[in-house]
């Protein structure tokens, strides 16, 4: 096993009095899908957040490429090629699809937009993704459709070297097909050697373009299980009692937690 | 295999709109093209009514007549791009031109330095507003209601509310409205400098990240936030560079109304909204263009100035204007609602 490009060890977090977050350790491997899941309140986002350097980590050492760092705000985290892809999409309607990919990091000549430089990164960054739902790199957001948006909003975290690109439930509003469609995309997404954690709650999307899974129970790491060697029934239960047979938390954590 | 599927219902898509919805189409991706459209079937219709309309002369004094307008409505673009709204550019503008007549009355001051200091107070008002909005978070209908009224009063406080006459004035003051012919066209330097603040601004808008991060501001600042640009930033300048456009506006106001009145403008506000509005820029900010606004003040004032060439009375014409800006913003909602 190769070793992780982003990882964290011994991570807590609280809030006040609140303790989120209990002894985390999760790891992102190049070229692979990790399914961060859990249910709602199990501390998927607030794990995610950490890693974007906007929650401040109590206890714990994140490494990026085994080297340890602080991941202190947001423009660190970038820095290291870690691209979040939000469920809102932070897409700018009327603006173009170029215009967005490239929102708050132009390319310049002088004072000036260099734009055709631009679009030709544009469509670049799109073709090496195999992405053939998207015309033309001058659409208006506002045109697109919701897996077309969800394909944009993937490929501005690629465009700026995204060695590890987050994505919170990509999948969570659209139809059958646009679902396979950005699935597509997040299985070459790993297949170009970017480690990819994809949040989500749907076990369909989970089972079929994951690598491994992470089951977050109750603020900890229930288990992390390569894909070939668990079933949904095994991660469901995981996410609803933290244990699955041999696996998971031992039982006095798992009730005491509860 | 996918991608045949999904291109093919793209092209089902297409055919099934109607030529209506293939116009509203058009409409989103190109926002100035209904009051062009507008602007010229106003153009005909006074053409056909009035023989004097299309002249020269007439031509020469619509414009005039538009500069000022033209110029408060830069400034009013730049807020409305951005979600926002400014009541205080008649009030902005007042204020600088009455410090510039009367620091300089009867060789009080140079000109020069006069008309420098009533641009500045105009920029600072503008940051006013600007950090009234981003610092303290008070929308901007409610921040530029309040500096209304207080800038209305500083002017009438300092000036007496008293008017000053051009001959008490220095040149420079004045030159805005010194007219040159081209042809048989009177043109004023007053022209020329809005001419001016379009092409410049114009191509801020849309050749700079700064333009850009102007409308993506307005289409959401929190989205933008999160893709790094800097919102609040943007915001204050957008209100800081609207009190500069309005400065000038108030150099240009001397030249055109040859005095500087403290209650001179009194529509100002309202002309720029409804200039920006008929410009087909969304009042929910985001989209729209400059060359819109011209177009939008064009309008505006061809009404106005084709209305009472046919003799018709004033209040007819802000009859006019009210139904203008109601049918414009009706055709921006509709705008909006395009389909993919």
């Amino acid at each position: 096993m190769s070793d992780p490009i982003l990882n964290v060890t011994g991570l807590n977090k609280s809030f006040g009095a609140v303790h989120v977050l209990h002894d985390i350790d999760f790891g992102v491997y190049a070229g692979e899908v990790t399914a961060l899941v859990g249910d709602n309140g199990a501390g998927k986002s607030t794990l995610v957040k950490c890693f974007a350097g906007i929650n401040a980590i109590d206890t714990g050492q994140m490494f990026w490429e085994g080297k340890p760092v602080t991941l202190s705000s947001p423009a660190v985290a970038s820095s290291y090629g870690i691209e979040f892809v939000y469920q809102d999409l932070a897409l700018a309607d009327n603006l173009d699809i170029t215009q967005n990919m490239f929102l708050g990091r132009e390319i310049t000549k002088g004072p000036f937009l260099a734009d055709g430089e631009m679009e030709a990164k544009a469509r670049e960054t799109l073709s090496s993704l195999s992405v053939r739902t998207i015309n033309s790199v001058r659409q208006l957001v506002s045109s697109l459709s919701g897996g077309q948006r969800q394909t944009v909003a993937i490929a501005k975290a690629v465009l700026w070297n995204g060695k590890v690109v987050f994505l919170d439930e990509p999948t969570a509003a659209l139809g059958v097909a646009q679902t396979r469609q950005v699935l597509n995309l997040v299985r070459r997404l790993a297949d170009h050697g970017i480690g990819v954690v994809l949040i989500s709650h749907n076990m369909n999307d989970v089972m079929e373009v994951a690598d491994r899974v992470a089951a977050l129970y109750l603020g900890r790491v229930a288990a992390e299980v390569k894909k070939s060697e668990t079933n949904t029934g095994q991660i469901v239960e995981l996410i609803t009692s933290g244990r699955s047979g041999t696996i998971g938390l031992p039982a006095a954590t798992a009730v005491q937690s509860a | 295999m996918t991608a045949d599927v999904s291109s093919a219902a793209a092209e089902f898509a297409r055919r099934q709109q109607s030529p209506l919805q293939r116009i509203q189409h058009q409409l989103h991706g190109r926002p100035w093209l209904s009051p062009l459209f507008l602007l010229f079937v106003t153009f005909v219709a006074f053409f056909i009514a009035t023989p004097t309309f299309l002249t020269a002369n007439s031509m020469g004094i619509l414009l005039q007549q538009t500069a000022v307008v033209a110029a408060l409505a830069v400034g009013q673009t730049l807020v409305i791009l951005t979600a926002g709204i400014d009541l205080s550019v008649g009030a902005v503008m007042v204020l600088s031109m009455m410090v510039m007549a009367t620091l300089t009355k009867d060789g009080g001051m140079p000109g020069v330095l006069g008309l420098l200091i009533g641009v500045a107070l105009a920029v600072g008002a503008g940051a006013i507003n600007g950090l009234l909005v981003t610092r303290i978070n008070l929308p901007p209908f409610i921040v530029t209601l309040g500096t209304l009224s207080i800038f209305t009063a500083i002017a009438l406080l300092y000036s007496g509310g008293e008017s000053i006459q051009q001959e008490h004035l220095p040149g420079l003051l004045n030159a805005l409205g010194n007219d040159f012919g081209i042809g048989k066209f009177r043109l004023t330097w007053g022209i020329v400098v809005v001419i001016a603040i379009y092409a410049v601004m114009s191509f801020v808008l849309s050749q700079t990240a700064w333009g850009r991060y102007v409308y993506a501001v307005g289409d959401d600042a929190e989205s933008a936030r999160l893709s790094g640009v800097p919102s609040k930033r943007i915001l204050l300048a957008v209100y800081t560079v609207a009190g500069l456009v309005y400065g000038i506006a108030a150099w240009i106001l001397i030249g055109r109304a040859g005095a500087a009145t403290p209650n001179a403008a009194p529509t100002a506000n309202l002309d720029s909204i409804t200039a920006v509005v008929i410009g087909g820029t969304s009042l929910f900010g985001g989209r729209g263009r400059l060359i819109g606004t011209l177009i939008g003040a064009l309008i505006v004032q061809t009404f106005d100035f084709g209305l009472s060439q046919m003799g018709v009375n004033q209040q007819w014409r802000v009859l006019a204007t009210g139904l203008l800006v109601i049918i414009a913003v009706a055709i921006d909602q509709w705008i909006r609602r395009v389909k993919a």
